[in-house]
């Protein structure tokens, strides 16, 4: 306790002194400086120190990729990322104990009024930096071989994760895939037993997409009692394994040797990728009501129909402060950010955890957003 | 002088020793009170925000928790400890018979050597942590279970507990309490065998005396003479059913019901594996709700003690 109060008082002492240095700086220095440190941050300037960040255990495949390779640059830098969840991934950096949160939604209103008290000045913003297709996979003797494919539209596929279609050979599959024969065999579906951001992400396509078939509120635990809950993404994947009949939904990068159902986008029906997911993040705007300096949140676009778009994606966000009491903070976080949105970052996601590149329309507000992080 | 001196002595360092000892022995038993109390006071007051405080952040917490389906603390934790008790339960009433059979065939049947070599077995598996046993419950039994149960719900569907259709896969409370039974059977097999092997050698030969088969000597020996140990060991046993984590956590398919449909998932959940998998993405107050199940789960653990204790006490008399 002692030695937390005494850090944090030299952490508030610091913070009081580097405003000081700002406030004689200037702000005509200031803009000019700004764009030269933040180069000179990512490229010939190496952070070091120990940093720390926690939340959504959806990025860690990524966030462990994207530590190898900010250590390559940064060889002195020491990053820990906890998964400890998104919900208390952005409670323990509303208290000041990390440099950032992971989290697969965006900052509350609350949320973005009580980071206030944390950043040195202005309040927290999120940025999104990985992009996850979300894949419904299915266990079916006899259709569902490694890459196979089943068509559905929104409305089936909610109609099933609700219960209402109970057989694989119903009308409402079987007209949709004329080619295929399916068998009697009773459905069984398979959702998260745990609190998720993919269930999340997972339901709202259907509250979107087919809303007269999907009447609960948007939650992070599974809504209904249809079919058999399981423990992360791992335990939906082997409980849907386990089984003839199943269906479920995860990862992209967990689908393994199971079947995904194919999603209809307009006319076509498109097979989950990470150029897909990228397409319908390209097609969407911004969430108007998401208002605060520098945030970028994504309002999905679930209805999309630009070609080849795979509508079934999770969007996991970075938050950050855009000052920090800790100068050295402030200088780690403009840097990594800086790192995990480039190319090089998403290229490194892409290869460990499948994700989907951001787009372009989306990576030059987010780098106008980490530029803001004042580290002088 | 010397060779006096010490016999007088001895008595005087053997009660300084005593007084030492004394003085551990209490301190040991006022510990074990110490630790109770705190863990008692560490649920309550970090369940404490439940009771005292805003009690419409409680009820959209829980409501996050249950996906909107109900609001209310009682309405979370009753069926939570319905699931509890009844899996439990279960697991008891499965282990409970086979246990005592492969005690009886330890103490009184087997040939000694075939007797040392299981007694030696049945430890062994009371040794196994609970994550292997969750592990092959859920990876093996599960798949390789359903064919029977299915069997069972379609023969036996008439029985409201054996109702159909059967889940597949099988990750219901029926595999749940077999994988647990599987997991308390040592505990009740091992101290019940302790306790027939203490039998009084005379009164079984009085009953053998008497013209009794081997059944009726155990009958009318053996059994009364270890009924209190026997109720012991199950509320033992009882106790580590209802505090099981792992194994619950990596099999069942969780649901918030008052079923008693054995076969179909998603019915009931357990307290402890609620809490294991619940707590990882909660927020403080979630937290708080999470602790506040684990406080009412710690107050049954000590009424199914006080039950037994009573229990024992008059099968003792």
């Amino acid at each position: 306790m002692r030695k937390n109060v005494l850090v944090r008082s030299i952490a508030a002492l610091s913070g009081i002194v580097m405003l000081a240095g700002l406030a004689a700086c200037g702000d005509n220095t200031a803009s000019t400086s700004s764009n030269g440190s933040s180069s000179s941050a990512t490229k010939s300037e190496p952070v070091s120190g120990d940093f720390q960040g926690a939340g959504a255990s959806s990025q860690q495949a990524a966030v462990e990729a994207w530590i190898a390779g900010f250590q390559g640059n940064n060889p002195d830098a020491k990053i820990a990322y906890n998964p400890s969840g998104s919900g208390a991934g952005v409670s323990t950096f509303l208290t000041g104990a990390t440099a950032w949160a992971g989290s697969d939604k965006a900052l509350s209103d609350d949320e973005v009024s009580q980071s206030k008290a944390v950043c040195a000045s202005g309040a927290a913003f999120d940025v999104p930096v990985y992009i996850s297709p979300i894949a419904v996979v299915f266990n079916l003797k006899g259709v569902s071989d490694a890459g196979k494919h089943i068509n559905m539209d929104a409305s089936t596929i909610a109609k099933i994760f609700d219960g209402k279609i109970t057989t694989w050979n119903d009308d409402a599959i079987q007209s949709q895939n004329k080619d295929l024969k399916l068998p009697a065999t009773p459905i069984t579906v398979v959702h998260r037993s745990d609190k998720s951001g993919t269930t999340q992400n997972f339901v709202s396509y259907f509250k979107d997409a087919a809303p007269n078939d999907w009447s609960y509120d948007l939650s992070e635990n599974w809504p209904n009692s249809v079919g058999q809950g399981a423990k992360g993404t791992s335990g939906v994947i082997s409980t849907v394994q386990q089984a003839d009949g199943t269906i479920g939904y995860a990862d992209f990068s967990q689908v393994g040797k199971l079947g995904t159902v194919a999603v209809k986008v307009g006319d076509s029906y498109n097979e989950i990728s990470a150029e897909g997911g990228s397409k319908v993040i390209e097609d969407s705007k911004l969430d108007d009501t998401a208002t605060g300096e520098n945030r970028v949140v994504v309002k999905i676009n679930h209805e999309t129909e630009a070609k080849g778009a795979y509508p079934i994606v999770l969007v996991s966000y970075m938050i950050a402060c855009p000052a920090y009491k800790d100068a050295k903070n402030a200088e780690f976080a403009k840097s990594w950010l800086t790192y995990v949105t480039s190319d090089d970052g998403q290229k490194a996601a892409q290869d460990a955890a499948s994700s989907a590149p951001l787009p372009s329309s989306l990576t030059s507000k987010i780098t106008k957003s980490i530029e803001a992080i004042k580290t002088k | 002088m010397s060779s006096q001196d010490t016999p007088v002595m001895q008595p005087a360092g053997g009660k300084t020793a005593d007084k030492v000892f004394k003085g551990i022995a209490y301190a040991c038993g006022i510990l074990i009170l110490v630790v109770l109390a705190a863990v008692f006071l560490f649920l309550f007051f970090r369940a404490w925000p439940l009771i005292g405080g805003d009690q419409s952040a409680n009820s959209a917490t829980i409501s996050s928790f249950t996906g909107g389906k109900t609001n209310s603390f009682w309405g979370y934790v009753l069926p939570l400890l319905f699931g509890t008790v009844l899996v439990s339960i279960l697991a008891l009433l499965i282990a409970f018979f086979i246990s005592i059979g492969i005690a009886l065939f330890i103490s009184h049947y087997a040939p000694k050597k075939i007797a040392t070599g299981l007694s030696y077995v049945v430890d062994l598996l009371a040794a196994i942590p609970s994550v292997i046993y969750g592990l092959w419950g859920g990876l093996i039994l599960v798949p390789a279970i359903y064919p029977f149960w299915n069997w069972v719900a379609t023969y036996l569907g008439w029985i409201p507990l054996f109702a159909g259709p059967a889940a597949n896969p099988q990750r219901t409370v029926a595999t749940v309490a077999v994988v647990l039974a599987v997991m308390v059977l040592p505990i009740i097999t091992s101290m019940s065998r302790d306790i027939f092997l203490q039998t009084p050698t005379l009164q079984q030969e009085a009953a053998y005396g008497l013209g009794a088969t081997k059944w009726e000597m155990i009958k009318l020996a053996v059994i009364p003479f270890g009924k209190s140990g026997i109720v012991s060991a199950s509320m033992l046993a009882l106790g580590r059913a209802l505090g099981e984590t792992m194994a619950v956590l990596m099999i069942l398919s969780p649901g918030l019901t008052y079923s008693i449909k054995l076969l179909q998932a998603s019915q009931n959940q357990t307290i402890a594996a609620n809490i294991a998998a619940q707590y990882p993405e909660a927020n403080d107050l979630g937290v708080s709700t999470l602790i506040g199940t684990g406080l009412i789960l710690f107050l049954i653990t000590f009424v199914v003690n006080y039950a037994a204790r009573k229990i024992t006490e008059k099968a003792s008399v």
